[in-house]
């Protein structure tokens, strides 16, 4: 079986490799730091397994799978016990590695690879995801896994761009689409976003409060460039 | 604390092989300070979710020399951050300077 690992972690990537190197049947073509770079790789590549770290700054492997058009079977591997509800709800998704992953614990994972059929006929590829809207509506919709998701634009809390794809945050949940900020950045309503920094989009209506150069959201603390403070100043309605 | 860290767990991955066991100590040894750093950084800084990040990632090296009393403080610690609570930090703190003694004798 031709696998890929994508764990931000370079200790964790070294054991993954070594343990498949412990397994006959395993041939390890390249591992990741992140998710981009494995989508990239996805892109022109097909593997039959992946070893997928959840817990990964910005860019979490269950965003990574949510890209995948046809995902292939995937092993997870963790430090937190507590995702493995989320797991099952993925059909490609076949075991849970609790960190740190011993190898008889691991070679029972790969005999569950291989006695599972195998989840689509093709391996991974990536749908090249769009965003089409409905301003009137207060909805954008974006092209997911050839499913058209429905936002509701008041529910964003922000958009950041990661490279050639941005993430859109909203109250409930996380969406990674292939598109850039400022095709997004058209699509909303310019009396409720605005763009604070080169990398953020952020509604106004959610912010929690401004120190300095940055405003908080949510939980995240976004940076506003001097250059876009004015304005973010002048939108605010202020005492 | 009374556990001590050991390399049980990474001869066990080495099989053997006392290349992988030195490639993967120093890679361990390194990662393991610029966490540490970030960790301190963070902290100080008040910053408690990024804080439960570097705890998080932390953790997976604490399982890895052995630690298991020490890998529930961390896991514990995790969440306290998560709720604003960072009161396992005295204990959180001797797992640190434990390992870090740990990798400077290895």
């Amino acid at each position: 079986m031709n696998c890929i690992i994508i764990d931000d972690e370079e200790t964790a990537r070294v054991i993954i490799q070594q343990l498949c190197s412990q397994v006959d049947k395993l041939n390890v073509v390249q591992d990741f730091p992140n998710a981009i770079q494995a989508i990239k790789f996805l892109n022109k590549e097909e593997v039959d397994l992946i070893f997928l770290d959840i817990h990964m700054p910005d860019f979490t492997g269950f965003d990574f799978i949510d890209t995948l058009k046809n995902p292939p079977k995937i092993i997870l591997t963790t430090s937190d016990k507590d995702f493995a509800l989320e797991a099952f709800e993925y059909d490609c998704i076949i075991d849970y590695l609790v960190k740190p992953i011993t190898l008889p614990r691991f070679i029972k994972a790969i005999q569950k690879a291989e006695s599972t059929p195998a989840v689509s006929p093709s391996a991974a590829s990536v749908e090249q995801a769009t965003a089409t809207s409905s301003a009137e509506e207060n909805e954008l919709y974006i092209n997911i896994d050839r499913r058209l998701i429905k936002i509701n634009i008041p529910t964003i809390n922000l958009i950041e761009a990661k490279g050639d794809y941005v993430l859109i945050k909203t109250e409930k949940q996380n969406y990674t689409v292939h598109s850039t900020l400022k095709k997004v950045e058209e699509k909303l309503p310019d009396d409720l976003f605005l763009k604070v920094h080169r990398s953020y989009i952020i509604n106004i209506k959610k912010i929690i409060d401004i120190e300095d150069n940055s405003v908080l959201i949510a939980k995240d603390v976004i940076p506003v460039s001097r250059s876009n403070r004015p304005e973010l100043m002048k939108r605010l309605n202020m005492l | 604390m009374n556990e001590a860290p050991n390399l049980v767990y990474i001869k066990e991955l080495a099989d053997g092989s006392k290349d992988f066991e030195q490639k993967l100590i120093a890679i361990i040894t390194r990662e393991f300070a610029e966490e540490k750093n970030e960790f301190f950084e963070n902290y100080n800084g008040k910053l408690y979710l990024k804080t439960a990040e570097n705890v998080h990632k932390i953790k997976h090296k604490i399982g890895m020399l052995g630690f298991e009393k020490g890998y529930q403080t961390a896991v514990d610690f995790e969440e306290g951050l998560k709720e604003n609570d960072p009161s396992l930090y005295s204990k959180f703190i001797l797992i640190l300077e434990s390992i870090e003694h740990f990798l400077k004798t290895l």
